[in-house]
């Protein structure tokens, strides 16, 4: 009875306490307990970072917008205004738009970015219901005050406590030179709120570590790396971004691919 | 004054209550077909997910029931489009062809009734006994064939008056397939005419009724026509609704969403409705033809009260049977579908009708039953060895010559 074999197959897995009727979908957890962690270099809404000193990164060099396959977003730089600058140096951006319409987070902007001012956050739940709300202006996209992302009326943020400090995930896995076995020192700049976040796994900071992660690369196990953690993330001014890297974050394990590079 | 005495229609015998009955049974079909359609999507989804592994809806409502609501509510603020190229008014009409048979099919079966021997399947409603049907024309399997039929325009239209090359396609694949299957549904349900001796519903789910053999197996079509016929039928009819193994039409690999590919907003949602609206039809329809339709037995509590659920127990398993049609088996491809249907299904289901017709005759006439049986049985397979016999010999004509020059 071959034909038939195949109807006993699906009828069995009706019975979800069987071997082969395990439902492999997970559901929605919006209503019913945490969230799950995201990973951490998950590519969501962008934000634009500020310095320290609250000045803003974005020099208004049009290199996203260059570089963007969707043609999304659309940056006009300006000068400087001499007495009260926006942002370090000759020129800021005075727009900065993008549709989340036609943006398909692919991060080039991030990478194609001199100054590190745009990057992702974690976020994805953001439904808007107009095509007006769906174009975010630089005033949305600015982190606030606190270095935190602005959280809009549509936008579920309800996990920003997690989520909220990772926001530049990608330049610190690859930075500099787009380099994934990274190895020296720090290469990415302050941010207000968190100051110089620390590198992640495997990675080192001030150089000294350097000889670190090739060990743990050689397999000499998590110890190092934690001690190296401990090290790293010590004496940093402001936050440090919780479930980081330097805390050993909740996906710490899987995020070691990027050291397994060639030497 | 007795207001069930008023005559309404001002033709004598005819008193409100029975245009009042005639005006609930109106309501009732048509509600009731219509959520049946709501849950029958619904637990399609679902048991198609259980049976991959997978949640099935679950936002809307308990347990995902109001999704089909949902969507038809989405449906009808989407933006309604009619291709340039399109002959609008067929594309307008097309999705009403492929609807109103629906409605209308349910209409001719019996949802329930008290089939014994001194009720005849009737109920007291308003002091008048009726029966649990919305009409019973004295051709209500004809009706059944003839409006299946009509659903093939719907169809058909629809994929032509698009003006777009994968609809017709699609409509074309649709009207050879759904024409080829119908002669082996009408041979099939041909056999089930000839044992009841009627071709209105009521008399054969009557005819299906009472004792049965042994008192354990019932007296049902399916039983005493042979289970051939009930098999034929049931491929026959997945083949007719376009579902798969045989959704050819809408095969979203090769043709976008066949007929339906330029059907937006209400108009698709019609397709839809129509689509599922037929699978509880069929499943009803082969209740009634081959299962006993609301016949069954009673147990406690009033007796008309077991008849619909009977029928709605029997509709049941049908409706999950194809479901798991769908769930398990991969698309025919086309040469093998036109194979199927015409050289298996429809000698199949001739020579069992006649072989039922010869039994019948036998009967009546008095002679040697299991001689004819016997007979019949050696004509059959003499017939089936002729029919292989001529598919090899073409076959081999075909690849002494393949390009067709003599």
């Amino acid at each position: 009875m071959g034909y038939l074999e195949g109807f006993a197959v699906t009828f069995k897995k009706l019975f979800k306490g069987s071997r082969t009727g395990r439902t492999v979908t997970v559901p929605y957890v919006k209503d019913s307990g945490p969230k799950r962690q995201k990973p951490l270099r998950i590519h969501g809404r962008h934000v634009l970072n500020r310095y320290e000193d609250g000045m803003e990164k974005c020099i208004g060099c049009e290199l996203c917008a260059g570089v963007c396959p969707a043609k999304c977003i659309y940056v006009r730089g300006a000068d400087n205004p001499p007495d009260d600058p926006v942002s370090p140096g000759e020129r800021y951006g005075y727009v900065y738009e993008i549709n989340y319409l036609r943006c398909i987070h692919c991060d080039l902007c991030v990478e194609a970015c001199p100054t590190e001012a745009i990057t992702e956050s974690k976020l994805f739940e953001f439904s808007f219901t107009n095509r007006q709300d769906a174009i975010y202006t630089k005033d949305e996209l600015v982190v606030g005050d606190d270095g935190l992302p602005q959280q809009l009326p549509w936008e579920d943020w309800s996990d920003l406590d997690e989520v909220g400090a990772w926001t530049s995930a990608w330049v610190r896995a690859t930075a500099p030179s787009g380099d994934a076995t990274y190895e020296g020192r720090v290469g990415w700049s302050a941010e207000l709120g968190f100051g110089v976040k620390d590198p992640e796994r495997g990675q080192a900071a001030d150089g000294e570590g350097s000889s670190e992660a090739e060990e743990g690369l050689a397999g000499s196990g998590h110890h190092s790396h934690d001690e190296e953690g401990s090290v790293a993330s010590g004496g940093k001014p402001g936050r440090t971004s919780p479930g980081g890297p330097g805390a050993g974050g909740p996906d710490a394990a899987g995020e070691s691919t990027h050291d397994g590079g060639n030497h | 004054m007795n207001l069930f005495a008023l005559d309404p229609l001002l033709v004598g015998d005819i008193d409100l209550g029975i245009v009042l009955i005639v005006l609930l049974k109106v309501l009732v079909t048509f509600a009731l077909i219509l959520v049946a359609v709501m849950l029958m999507i619904w637990f399609e989804r679902k048991v198609h997910a259980d049976m991959s592994n997978r949640l099935g809806p679950n936002r809307a409502g308990p347990f995902g029931l109001l999704q089909t609501l949902a969507d038809g509510t989405k449906f009808f603020f989407k933006e309604d489009l009619i291709p340039d190229r399109a002959d609008r008014r067929i594309f307008v009409l097309a999705p009403f062809l492929a609807m109103v048979p629906a409605f209308v099919t349910f209409s001719v079966v019996p949802i329930g009734g008290v089939f014994t021997e001194e009720k005849q399947g009737a109920v007291k409603i308003f002091g008048n006994h009726t029966f649990l049907q919305l009409a019973d024309p004295p051709i209500g399997v004809l009706l059944i064939l003839a409006m299946s039929s009509i659903a093939v325009y719907g169809i058909m239209l629809a994929g032509w008056s698009s003006g777009s090359k994968y609809p017709l396609l699609g409509s074309v694949r649709a009207t050879a397939q759904m024409v080829s299957y119908e002669a082996a549904l009408g041979l099939s349900v041909v056999s089930v005419v000839l044992l009841t001796g009627s071709l209105s519903t009521h008399d054969i789910v009557m005819n299906q009724a009472g004792e049965g053999f042994f008192g354990i197996i019932p007296s049902w079509n399916l039983i005493v026509a042979g289970v051939v016929p009930f098999v034929i039928f049931i491929i026959a009819a997945t083949a007719e609704l376009n579902r798969p193994p045989f959704d050819l039409v809408e095969a979203e690999q090769e043709l976008v969403g066949g007929f339906h590919t330029e059907y937006s907003s209400i108009r698709f949602a019609l397709f839809y409705l129509a689509e599922f609206m037929n699978v509880v039809t069929m499943s009803a329809i082969i209740v009634t033809l081959f299962v006993g339709g609301p016949a069954g037995p009673t147990f406690f509590g009033p007796d008309w009260i077991w008849g619909p659920v009977w029928f709605l127990l029997k509709v049941l398993v049908f409706c999950f049977m194809f479901v798991w049609f769908r769930t398990t088996l991969p698309r025919f491809r086309y040469d093998q579908l036109m194979d199927l249907g015409w050289k298996v299904l429809i000698p199949l289901a001739l020579g069992w009708l006649l072989l039922l017709a010869a039994i019948n005759v036998a009967r009546d006439e008095d002679w040697n039953l299991p001689l004819v049986v016997a007979v019949g049985f050696a004509v059959l397979v003499l017939g089936y060895a002729g029919i292989v016999a001529a598919v090899r010999t073409a076959q081999r004509r075909r690849e002494l010559d393949p390009e067709g020059v003599h």
